[in-house]
């Protein structure tokens, strides 16, 4: 048994309701209890900011792409190095860190769960071999369905409740826990060299658009009660005047779940262009939050650039091309049979670019526009938009107006012009920016109630104690001291146990990888249904049998298991 | 026993429909497999137990003599090198890199005798490739450029590209174009319906001719590019451009001849160009079966897939000066561990004479001719034979290698594990 009593702290925990409370947390065997013995270990918070352990809910970290970013960028290796020490093994890159790199910045930060972005299911078990190099965090993985064969002849087939059955099997295949959608329809066209352009364009050969494959997953994730909704990344990411197709997406989305959204979009910083070439976009931040503000059923989050070198990397192969015949620079895609495509660029986001300061601004115009924080929540998808390194920045731009004019002074003048964020007056307090970086992210992932995002009792005791005395400092002014004290907390506790202290990895990790499994009556299960094996050793190059991720590889998996209305 | 869909461990193809019988301590009978696969399966024989040369010759000695020894040796050694790890699975080769973080030591594995040209390319101008499954269903250009799978892979064609059905492409044969290039006639030139045939040295001339011409520059081309027709040239240009998905797959004929890491860079924006007229895709042929596991192992580790230096405690790359090959050749290694791979066999020699030189261990399954080498060498399982564990294949898709039967040696990654806590006690990998 383990004790832990951390006293003293400044809590605020969103989900609980509790906002800048100064109470002890006591802490038995990795959960959150009513109280311990008085042989318990000792933390003293000093009133110091306690939040729930950070939670990112799209970020891309472990993989196929990510480590062949890693692989293609020597040039990044060299950016960011430092030796083995005490417990911290060799860590090298700055925006594609490797896996160690990646857990330990994140834990210094006071983060404790990830959702990596995008998986592959058939390179799944390349994920979870990462994850497990990735110790510090718990991991969850989007599982990609974009252009899923078997889904997609499911959709076309009007039959949701086969779409819901291949969904089941390929999660526990995969062992993955979400739907993801990355330009749906969109790379299955890729592995021609097309894309589609609507949400009404048919999918070549499989006759089925867009907006058909995302309603229905929507409705077959519910059918399947998976803990998270559908987590999308909309067509047309990146062009000018997307922001149409980004409101059409949204027009589709019924509210099917009282307990959370039903559909989570993702970077909608990037979604959100008016315009119609790159002379004039412009901001529509406005629009897409118009229509956030009147649906409760989606959730999105920022997608925010900062100014950095960077490397963008998707399963959205199409857009990488595009963008690679912008950029000129080193360009890798990497498509996959019968499920999806990806691709990955280095970009350098610069203040000399108009494009770039719009973008810059559109993120945070969406976060300000957003009326409930539990509807907009803080992230980069690092590394595409900013390595997440940069978070505590955008909480620090976030919360002061000053430093936000300060920033803008310093942009290219077409800025202001076409976007709206010099107008914007609001500036988020702790509470609003807790919401955004944990709580919301557990109650959109499904997550709250396996513990996570919250301090109640019974929940795991993941805890970020930062080096910030909320009531000495005022953030509209001292914004150096907020991004000061979010990049290195004093303590972060992991499942009970210290594991970084004033940024310095104290002990070996021992995370755990959230999977879903869906179970679906006898009668509609993939693995007897003859056609789908059938074209499955046909059409694929691994045999059904090599395809599922064995159990070994999730060393402390935790299986949530959910039974489908079918 | 029969055991179904079993992954050949052999070549970068990890094919993984194999049939094995065994009767209990031996295989039997391999089906579905290449002529390679069947070897790699049937003629397996190993030492019975470790050995070290003493004046009067090899010496059996116990597994923890050897496991003790090796320690010693590169707890002494000022500039250890670690090198192969591209016939074993993933978990070897972490704890290898574990050691080498350890230790301050140089490691490396096979990329750096074959395709490390191919990485510095990459490293260049990025990578447009896809999963083996895009070309087997909607390739109808396929070009194998410096390569004979036919010998080398033998089942790359039928498993994925000219022969295999395809759901776009039903009747494989006759709706795929296959075009050669290289400068001799092999087995493979004979399937061609293009041979084209090259000068020695001229592949970077004929993908510059190449791209000039898919770039609409035909009227600078020359008539004749190292040995090879204009006409030919242009027509196979219009091949590519009217392809619907062209694949083109290429190994060590264009990555070691001269020009190197240039031609494969040359080749690389062939198909960047081609991927603005139409979908195309280019891919390395990797040779042994989990090379490209180790690029993945080290990358995720280290951050570089091959030729990593912790003498300065970072991780430190720079190709040319901390690979293997550049490393002995200098004679700058003291000692040497290598694990699944044999350059005492494909190392240039002065490379492999400084191995006879240093005290060179190996650990592998088999006798090689790196054993005639080395000081001592402890064998092991062999990863898809008697030991199971994570393969890359290459395509990047992991695969899980089976273990078929039980022959009682310990796993490589066994031993290792033992070698690092010798090393250190303290942290585990």
């Amino acid at each position: 048994m383990t004790e832990l009593w951390v006293k003293n702290a400044c809590v605020i925990d969103p989900i609980r309701g509790i906002n800048g409370e100064i109470m002890d947390i006591a802490i038995r065997d990795g959960r959150i209890v009513e109280s311990v013995s008085d042989r318990a270990d000792v933390i003293d918070a000093h009133r110091c900011l306690t939040l729930p352990g950070g939670i990112d809910s799209h970020t891309h970290v472990s993989g196929t792409k990510v480590n062949f970013g890693r692989y293609m960028s020597p040039e990044d290796m060299r950016a960011g190095r430092t030796k083995r020490r005490g417990k911290m093994h060799v860590t090298s890159g700055y925006y594609v860190p490797t896996t160690f790199g990646n857990s330990y910045r994140y834990s210094a930060m006071g983060y404790t769960t990830l959702l990596e972005g995008a998986m592959a299911p058939l390179e799944a078990r390349h994920t979870h071999e990462e994850f497990t190099a990735t110790p510090h965090q718990d991991m969850l993985a989007n599982t990609l369905f974009d252009g899923n064969w078997a889904v997609m002849d499911a959709v076309r087939e009007h039959d949701v409740r086969k779409a819901a059955a291949v969904v089941a099997w390929t999660l526990n295949a995969a062992r993955g826990y979400a739907i993801k959608l990355t330009n749906p329809g969109g790379t299955e066209a890729w592995g021609w060299g097309d894309d589609l352009t609507s949400i009404h364009e048919q999918v070549p050969h499989f006759a089925v658009t867009p907006a058909e494959i995302i309603t229905t997953l929507i409705q077959a994730n519910e059918l399947l009660r998976l803990p998270h909704s559908v987590h999308l990344h909309c067509n047309n990411l990146g062009k000018p005047g997307n922001y149409q197709t980004t409101l059409d997406t949204f027009e589709l989305v019924p509210d099917l779940n009282p307990a959370r959204q039903s559909l989570y979009a993702t970077h909608v910083q990037f979604h959100a262009y008016g315009g119609g070439t790159w002379r004039n976009i412009c901001s529509k931040a406005e629009e897409i939050t118009r229509s956030i503000n009147s649906k409760p059923q989606i959730v999105m989050d920022m997608g925010q650039i900062m100014f950095c070198r960077t490397m963008t990397m998707t399963a959205d192969g199409p857009m990488e091309f595009n963008l690679h015949c912008l950029h000129h620079n080193k360009w890798s895609n990497h498509d996959v049979e019968l499920e999806t495509g990806s691709g990955i660029i280095p970009v350098t986001y610069s203040k000399k670019s108009a494009v770039n300061c719009i973008m810059w601004a559109i993120g945070l115009e969406l976060a300000l526009l957003t009326k409930s924080p539990w509807q907009c929540l803080l992230e980069t998808d690092n590394p595409n938009g900013a390595p997440f390194v940069k978070y505590p920045e955008i909480i620090g731009l976030l919360m002061s107006k000053r430093y936000r004019d300060e920033e803008c002074a310093t942009l290219h003048a077409e800025t202001e012009k076409r976007t709206s964020l010099w107008a914007l007056e609001r500036e988020l307090d702790w509470h609003e920016i807790a919401v955004m970086t944990r709580a919301g992210q557990a109650k959109a992932l499904g997550i709250a109630s396996q513990g996570k995002g919250h301090l109640g009792i019974g929940a795991e005791a993941d805890i970020a104690i930062y080096p910030i005395r909320t009531d000495m400092v005022d953030p509209a002014r001292e914004y150096r001291k907020v991004v000061e004290g979010f990049q290195k907390t004093r303590y972060t506790i992991k499942r009970g146990r210290v594991v970084s202290r004033d940024g310095e990895i104290i002990v070996d990790g021992a995370n755990a990888t959230f999977w879903v499994n869906a179970k679906v009556p006898e009668d509609i299960r993939m693995e007897n249904d003859k056609e789908f094996i059938r074209r499955f050793e046909q059409f694929y190059t691994v045999r059904m049998s090599n395809y599922p991720v064995q159990d070994l590889y999730l060393p402390r998996g935790r299986c949530i298991e959910t039974e489908a209305m079918l | 026993m029969i055991e179904q869909d079993v992954v050949c461990p052999f070549c970068g193809c990890l094919c993984d429909d194999l049939e094995i019988e065994t009767d209990g301590a031996r295989i039997v009978r391999v089906k579905n497999g290449c002529s390679l696969a069947e070897a790699t399966f049937m003629n397996d024989t190993r030492l019975p137990a470790p050995i070290r040369r003493t004046e009067a010759g090899w010496e059996e000695i116990s597994y923890d003599e050897a496991i003790s020894e090796t320690a010693e040796i590169l707890r002494e050694a000022d500039r250890p090198l670690l090198y192969g790890w591209s016939s074993t699975h993933g978990e070897t080769q972490s704890i290898g890199v574990h050691i080498a973080e350890l230790i301050g030591a140089v490691i490396d594995n096979t990329s750096t005798v074959c395709h490390g040209p191919s990485i510095l390319a990459i490293q260049e101008v990025g990578h447009p490739g896809c999963t083996l499954g895009q070309v087997k269903n909607r390739a109808d250009v396929i070009i194998y450029w410096g390569c004979n799978p036919v010998e080398a892979h033998p089942r790359h064609m039928s498993r994925y590209t000219t022969f295999a059905t395809g759901f776009f492409v039903p009747e494989a044969q006759r709706e795929r174009t296959v075009i050669v290039v290289d400068t001799r006639r092999t087995d493979t030139t004979n399937i061609a319906d293009e041979f084209v045939q090259i000068e020695h040295g001229g592949d970077y001339a004929v993908l510059s001719a190449l791209r000039a011409i898919v770039r609409g520059k035909a009227h600078v081309i020359p008539a004749s590019v190292a040995g090879v027709a204009k006409e030919q040239l242009v027509r196979i240009a219009e091949i590519c451009k009217n392809a619907k998905f062209g694949a083109i797959f290429f190994g060590l004929g264009l990555t070691m001849s001269r020009g190197k890491y240039k031609n494969v860079r040359n080749a690389i924006e062939l198909t960047d160009e081609l991927s603005r007229h139409t979908k195309f895709v280019i891919s390395p042929l990797r040779g042994h079966g989990n090379v490209y596991g180790s690029n993945e192992v080290f990358t995720w580790m280290t951050g570089y897939p091959f030729a990593v230096d912790f003498a300065r405690g970072i991780a430190f790359y720079n190709p040319g000066e901390t690979t293997a090959v550049d490393i002995l050749r200098r004679g700058e290694c003291d000692a040497a561990l290598i694990v699944a791979s044999d350059p005492g066999a494909n190392f240039p020699r002065a490379a492999a004479a400084h191995l006879a030189k240093i005290p060179t261990v190996v650990i592998d399954p088999h006798v090689n001719a790196t054993t005639a080498l080395s000081r001592i060498h402890i064998p092991c399982t062999a990863a898809g034979i008697d030991a199971a564990g994570t393969a890359y294949r290459m395509d990047g898709i992991p695969i899980r290698l089976k273990k078929v039967i039980d022959r009682g040696y310990p796993d490589d990654a066994e031993i290792l594990r033992k070698i690092y806590d010798r090393l250190d006690g303290g942290m585990g990998p």
